[in-house]
């Protein structure tokens, strides 16, 4: 049997659920509110409800078959993502962009050569690298170093990103926006050329995961139901 | 994983070094992270192993011993030096998973700014002579040539500085250089700047774009776009000058082949002059060693890439046949490391590597 493994609570989950079922699977939690069990009807599927966050990891480890999880969660968990797990279907929902955003004041600062400048500036300046406050670690620092950006650092902000800057523990943050509200209340404003992933829930396959022979046909059965 | 047959490897080098008139030192696995992480800037964290002390803060695994051999050198005030030391390095693999984590390095390093080109040839011929038992196939660059050439390039000083602080990231200068050549169109949201400069001031438009938030002051802000609007009254750097700058990147042919080029382009910019002097006096010092700088092979541009010190001489011995394989050994000049770490004292300086790893997979 195949494991897919789907978000186990909120808008992501019933989202999910809808998405499945606009094909024709009927996804659903069993059992009382708090238990993380689940069924799939219309196909023989086993159901795994767990965090969004650890579906990365479960994929890569080769426990569940299939997920559903934010790109972006992918890209930040697993070195060399593609190599261990297959894209089979953005499924348009979960929309949240990961960008690259300074304070409006920051006439001065609108691509990433300014960014680059401007680091250089600060650094000669203060004394210490350009602060970049985020919880997206890996992907920010990929994206600077492909783009030939120095002296910043990463500083962890855990939650609250968008105030690092007001409370002088960042110059700068990197973080997921869905809307821009935040920025705007915070005074910050986007790179041109700073969005660093355009993250939407997304259906992976496990490469690293064992798959059967009839595991592979149900596998086919279902991208054509899915038709992905 | 380390052998024994490795460490047995790694010691015999050692002796070598030790007989070459080398002192042993030892340096600490456990590194501050602060010192790399100014050197390297982030980057570091996709190559070294971050840990925590809680008591001294982030530390990384040692991912090399020529920050702390140089640390120690600078710290003891001493002046001439020669060392050696043998030891494990952590290297992140975030990209080959076949690559080792941890492996030796066996080096060689010295201090001594009475005769760059002998330094140079010394150790080259050290490594090249410890490699004598193995087929290798030596290459060899000069970073000196192309920071020579950038500060001579007739523009502003801080568009030279922007190029020298980019000269280890091949993509970022060459952006630079378009950008300075004209090559790349000027972004519409700086013109766009740049004409409202033109009309109101800086500091009217600062105060319109926002509350100032942030460790980033209203007078940092209009000092960059003053410069800004200095850079875009300057003329493009010529095109003869941008086309040298070209040549050197594409310069690779042996080592003693390369000065009537160089000589050559040093016509139109004569900075070049000091640094290919120092070449020619290298070549000579590797064919006083018995080395050959009419088959050497050389590419002044060789060793550019991010996480790298050197400023001059480079070489790197790779296994022919063997792409597989990361280099042999590995070596050159750092003489501007050596001020960062002196906090501005230097030492003209000058070494290589060896991974004994390797060697034990070479038949």
């Amino acid at each position: 049997m195949i494991r897919l493994g789907v978000p186990s609570k909120g808008r992501l989950m019933e989202k999910t659920f809808d998405w499945f079922g606009k094909h024709g699977l009927t996804l659903s939690r069993t059992g009382s509110d708090r238990e993380y069990a689940g069924r799939v009807d219309g196909a023989d599927i086993a159901l795994v409800l767990l965090s969004a966050g650890e579906v990365p990891r479960e994929l890569a480890e080769g426990r569940l078959h299939l997920g559903v999880t934010g790109s972006d969660l992918v890209r930040e968990k697993l070195t060399r993502w593609n190599s261990k797990v297959e894209t089979l279907a953005r499924m348009d929902f979960g929309h949240a962009d990961l960008i690259l955003a300074v304070p409006k004041v920051w006439i001065d600062v609108d691509t990433l050569d300014d960014l680059d400048a401007a680091a250089a500036q600060f650094r000669a300046r203060h004394g210490h690298r350009l602060r970049i406050a985020t919880k997206y670690h890996r992907q920010v620092r990929e994206f600077l170093q492909d783009n030939g950006v120095a002296d910043y650092q990463l500083v962890d902000s855990q939650g609250a990103t968008e105030g690092t800057v007001l409370n002088h523990t960042a110059e700068m943050i990197a973080d997921i926006t869905s809307t821009g509200e935040t920025l705007r209340a915070n005074h910050l404003k986007v790179l041109s050329d700073g969005m660093i992933h355009a993250s939407q829930a997304t259906l992976f396959r496990s490469r690293t995961a064992k798959w059967t022979k009839s595991q592979k046909t149900d596998l086919d059965d279902l991208r054509l139901r899915l038709g992905v | 994983m380390i052998r024994t047959a490795d460490r047995q490897r790694a010691a015999a080098l050692l002796q070598g070094f030790l007989d070459a008139g080398a002192t042993l030192v030892e340096t600490e696995i456990l590194q501050p992270a602060g010192t790399l992480l100014d050197l390297y800037g982030e980057d570091i964290r996709a190559r070294a192993f971050t840990t925590h002390d809680p008591l001294t803060g982030e530390a990384m695994l040692r991912p090399d011993f020529t920050v702390p051999v140089v640390q120690a050198h600078m710290n003891n005030g001493a002046d001439v030096a020669r060392y050696c030391y043998a030891g494990e390095v952590f290297r992140r693999q975030e990209v080959d998973e076949g690559r080792p984590r941890e492996y030796l390095q066996v080096g060689f390093e010295v201090f001594d700014g009475t005769d760059p080109a002998a330094a140079d040839a010394e150790v080259f011929d050290l490594i090249a002579t410890a490699l004598a038992p193995w087929s290798t196939h030596p290459v060899t660059g000069d970073l000196g040539i192309l920071t020579a050439a950038v500060d001579g390039l007739t523009t502003s000083e801080p568009r030279r500085a922007a190029l020298r602080r980019h000269i280890w990231r091949p993509s970022r200068f060459r952006r630079l250089m378009d950008r300075f050549t004209g090559k790349a169109a000027v972004p519409a949201t700086r013109t766009a700047l740049l004409a409202q400069v033109a009309e109101t001031s800086v500091e009217a438009l600062i105060d319109a774009a926002g509350p100032a938030v942030g460790l980033r002051s209203a007078d940092e802000i209009a000092a960059r776009v003053r410069a800004l609007t200095e850079d875009a009254a300057l003329p493009p750097v010529s095109h003869t000058e941008a086309e040298v700058i070209g040549m050197l990147l594409a310069l690779d042919c042996p080592m003693a082949q390369a000065i009537s080029p160089l000589r050559d382009m040093a016509v139109d910019l004569p900075s070049l002059i000091p640094a290919i002097d120092r070449l020619e006096a290298r070549a000579a010092a590797l064919a006083r060693r018995g080395h050959t700088p009419d088959t050497l092979p050389f590419a002044p541009a060789r060793g550019r890439t991010a996480m790298e010190y050197y400023d001059g001489f480079t070489f790197t011995f790779t296994a022919p046949g063997r792409l597989d394989l990361a280099p042999l050994a590995t070596g050159g000049r750092y003489d501007a490391l050596t001020s960062v770490l002196g906090r501005g004292r230097g030492v003209p300086a000058v070494g290589g590597v060896i991974r004994p790893g390797l060697l034990g997979d070479l038949a």
